[in-house]
């Protein structure tokens, strides 16, 4: 892409020729291999000084390349940090990659350029052992304190059966629990003002505000927040790791338990990664059998946030009928992938079966009913002046902030600012939808309520339209790497019995190379960053989430506001623990 | 009065107010469950009613504990303060022409200063559990209560202005021709909000508040103890609706096809259901929410009340 290359020939002309060295890529994601020391100058200067800059860190991720077969003539060492931006303005991503050297590496901390750019540092340190210098707070995030070993690199174990069993004696308990103990010093927190003693409140990990198990360590000065500090991880399960050790096929239903409110659409994010590497081209009709799933499953994930973001302010009725409303939608997704939550239904290259017989009769009756609901739902808690006076005005952020604490999805539109995946980078045919982005314009919980609530009327529209111009063929594509794999001609000659046996019992190999994938999720962009090695399973991993930096992004809009606005911004940002801890 | 029919009432009184609060646990999660699209519980007894004998059984053999860290002799006092207090306001309440404890002629005193000393079980509950969120609790519930207390008794001396008394039999019998709900509309109403954060209902449940607070100045109680903060409040519910009955409602009044004492308990039982209604369908303000408006709104709208209502008993007696 001509843009592609002006970037390149100015970061050659600026910084050296020799450093900056381009990296083809199956996503055609521009990739570059900068040097250690020139990354935070480069990270500046395409943030600040570009024209139309790429002021979103989208993500920030590591690799362990020890293993790595094909490096390709890559400058790949040790290990790659891979800096992921995004531009708004171009719309265009860019990946800088560095590759620092050594067993246990450091490298320069981004945290004074990127606010967001704090926890992925310290997620790559907690995962690869990599070190940031000038990091503020360099600790462990997702795993316990007291882990030992960093779990992505390769040589650490990803089945429990690999290290023995496990004991919980009195003494490692005690040291466990010390570990847990909440020290403000560490964090630069007083214990006491001038004229009061701070109260430090342990919120959750069990509690029945934060939606599963996070913890907040709140100071405060009588009810007001003075700061506060999410404990993150209690949810982590290595799904990065188990991706590793999974086959492509085999990995799916792992991501369904990603965001686990929204289902399939996990299962998206990941294929779009796997079908780019495979080159794989899906039909229309698995196309929009899977955008109708998906806007299906948003419906779904937003009627559970509605109904606990209710009960967080103390309305307890609507959450009944919003679960209510969601078993519907549930009716129709058991009877389409015989699952509920985690159906596991799409496969590399298509879906796992046709729709059944009588699908339509069920979507239609769902699309005639929603609405009036949605109108009541409306009237019952959007417009309750009580339910306004506890969201309107708290959690204030404005677009910028937003866009350097990398807030994406509803939170960003409820800025004014007018962009969504599927519009501005459509996937899975979302561009032959007919549909409008809902955008408000202050910020606050309130509009981020109001923006969801009309997104679902938008989801809607896009089930009707499915319903109504499903096209006609296959539901899989007609490609040796689909899964499972084709059996058309397996019974005439043994050669393709030979590669369907294989496919069957180790998988596709998927060719070597990388993709990431960029989805408009129920709770914000959604991607996976896969790399493969040319193997039946991938090589590395990457999700990322987006309830990950809303959730880094509380303390700083908590602040001055009291623990029942607390409540308030955590039920409006609409985060699923799995989807930040993975 | 012969001593035997005395004790008879005093009896009777206390043993028909604790069935109700404990007919209430089944009461309020079967009309909740209505309200709310679901069952609730139906498995016990005709329509689940023994749930009030399942739920009372468990209270009691639940292990009563006392958790170390607190200031055991008020963490055991507090709970007693609530059902006590809720229980002797009933003293005062004519259920039917006769049928009261003690016509005390200073009652509707009396009845605020029980709900004043109400106020102290959230604050030593909270206080004596030793715990951060009983804590935060117990501050919210004490300006809350003490805030609301100052427009209850306010809100019922317009009341008192047109009766001439205290006395809450007169008050009563002052309704012969019109309910005072006509004469004093916005006394009710703010008597009725001072009276839902008087018991703390949601959407004033704020010292509780289950999703923030947890369970606020009880989290620390079980069993019996929590079982009478439980009974406290619907003992407390059901006093607010017989307050609203007798101060607003005409008491016992009623045709004549009802004996008085049935007129008084159907009123009584529609302020209760009406107490769980809005439990179902409000969410909770934010505790400065609550205080602004009874200091910037309630205040002064029952200070104009009283003013109004002194001008025209002041004019109608010439």
């Amino acid at each position: 892409m001509p843009d592609d290359f002006a970037i390149l020939k100015n970061l050659q002309q600026r910084f050296g020729d020799n450093d900056i060295q381009r990296q083809t890529t199956i996503d055609e994601i521009l990739t570059l291999w900068v040097p250690k020391d020139k990354v935070i100058s480069i990270l500046r200067y395409l943030k600040s000084s570009v024209e139309q800059p790429f002021n979103f860190l989208y993500d920030l991720c590591g690799i362990d390349e020890r293993d790595r077969a094909k490096t390709n003539g890559l400058p790949s060492k040790d290990f790659t940090v891979v800096y992921t931006l995004f531009s708004y303005k171009r719309n265009s991503f860019i990946r800088l990659k560095v590759a620092p050297e050594g067993d246990m590496p450091t490298m320069p901390s981004i945290t004074s350029l990127f606010k967001n750019a704090n926890w992925y540092e310290r997620e790559v340190y907690d995962m690869f052992g990599i070190r940031f210098d000038g990091h503020p707070h360099l600790q462990r995030i997702l795993m316990p304190l007291t882990w030992k070993g960093h779990p992505l690199r390769k040589e650490h174990p990803a089945r429990a059966t690999e290290i023995g069993p496990f004991k919980l004696m009195e003494d490692l308990m005690d040291r466990e629990q010390a570990a847990l103990q909440f020290k403000p010093e560490e964090w630069g927190m007083k214990r006491e003002s001038e004229d009061a003693d701070f109260m430090f409140l342990n919120i959750g990990p069990q509690h029945p505000g934060t939606h599963g198990v996070l913890r907040i360590v709140l100071q405060l000065d009588g009810e007001d927040i003075v700061d506060a500090v999410p404990e993150i991880g209690f949810h982590h399960r290595g799904a990065e790791k188990m991706g590793e050790r999974q086959s492509w096929h085999t990995y799916i239903p792992y991501t369904d338990r990603v965001d686990y409110l929204g289902g399939v659409m996990n299962n998206l994010a990941y294929l779009l990664a796997v079908e780019k590497l495979a080159g794989i081209e899906v039909p229309d009709r698995v196309k929009v059998i899977r955008v109708m799933l998906c806007e299906l499953f948003r419906i779904s994930s937003h009627l559970v946030w509605f109904g606990t973001f209710a009960q967080d302010v103390g309305q307890l009725s609507p959450v009944f009928y919003m679960f209510t409303d969601r078993e519907k939608v549930f009716d129709i997704i058991e009877a389409v992938c015989g699952g509920r939550m985690h159906p596991n239904w799409f496969r590399i290259g298509g879906v796992a079966q046709d729709l059944p017989n009588g699908w339509d009769g069920l979507v239609r009756e769902f699309v005639e009913m929603f609405p009036k609901k949605l109108k009541e739902y409306n009237s019952m808690v959007i417009k309750n002046s009580i339910f306004k006076g506890r969201t309107k005005g708290i959690g204030v952020f404005t677009l910028e902030e937003a866009i350097e604490w990398g807030v994406t999805g509803p939170g960003l539109r409820a800025c004014g600012f007018e962009w969504d995946f599927r519009k501005k980078r459509p996937y899975s045919g979302y561009e032959m939808f007919d549909f409008d982005i809902p955008i408000a314009q202050n910020g606050d919980c309130y509009d981020r309520a109001v923006v969801r609530v009309e997104e679902m009327r938008q989801s809607l529209r896009i089930v009707e339209q499915c319903l109504n111009n499903m096209p006609e063929g296959s539901y899989k594509a007609d490609h040796p790497l689909t899964t499972p794999p084709l059996k058309k001609y397996t019974m005439q000659d043994i050669e393709t019995l030979i590669t369907h046996f294989l496919s069957v019992s180790w998988g596709p190999v998927i060719p070597a190379g990388e993709a990431m994938s960029c989805i408009e999720a129920t709770k914000g962009a959604n991607s996976y960053y896969l790399t493969s090695d040319g193997n039946t399973s991938p090589y590395r991993v990457r999700i990322r989430t987006p309830s990950f930096p809303h959730m880094q992004m509380v303390p700083y809009i908590s602040k001055g506001y009291t623990v029942a606005d607390l409540l308030s911004i955590l039920g409006a940002m609409d985060f699923v623990l799995a989807d930040i801890d993975r | 009065m012969t001593v035997t029919q005395h004790v008879l009432i005093v009896v009777g009184v206390l043993f028909v107010m604790l069935n109700i609060a404990a007919g209430l646990i089944w009461v309020e999660r079967r009309m909740l469950a209505l309200w709310q699209d679901r069952l609730g519980p139906n498995r016990a007894g005709p329509l689940g009613i023994f749930i009030v004998v399942a739920d009372t059984l468990k209270l009691f053999f639940k292990e009563d504990w006392i958790p170390p860290f607190a200031d055991k002799k008020v963490f055991v006092l507090a709970p007693a303060i609530v059902v006590g207090s809720a229980l002797l306001s009933f003293v005062i309440i004519p259920f039917a022409p006769g049928i009261v404890v003690a016509d005390l002629n200073v009652g509707l005193l009396f009845f605020l200063a029980m709900s004043s000393i109400g106020v102290y079980s959230i604050v030593l509950g909270g206080w004596a559990s030793n715990n951060k969120y009983s804590l935060l609790g117990a501050l919210r519930g004490a300006s809350q209560m003490i805030a609301y207390e100052v427009f209850m008794g306010l809100s019922l001396m317009g009341v008192v202005m047109l009766t001439g008394s205290f006395k809450l039999s007169d008050i009563v019998a002052a309704q012969q021709d019109m309910w005072f709900i006509i004469k004093q509309p916005v006394a009710a109403i703010i008597f009725f909000i001072a009276g839902i954060a008087e018991t703390h209902r949601l959407p004033f449940d704020i010292p509780e508040a289950e999703s923030e607070l947890i369970a606020g100045f009880h989290a620390e109680y079980s069993g019996m103890k929590f079982g009478m903060f439980f009974v406290g409040e619907y003992i407390g519910i059901t006093l607010i609706s017989s307050m609203m009955t007798t101060m607003f409602f005409g008491g016992w009044l009623g045709p004549a096809f009802l004996p008085p004492w049935a007129w008084f308990f159907i009123k009584t039982f529609a302020f209760i259901l009406f107490f769980i209604l809005l439990r179902a369908s409000l969410p909770r303000p934010r505790y400065d929410q609550l205080m602004e408006t009874g200091w910037k709104i309630l205040l002064p709208l029952v200070l104009v009340n009283l003013l109004v209502t002194g001008a025209v008993a002041l004019w109608t007696r010439g």
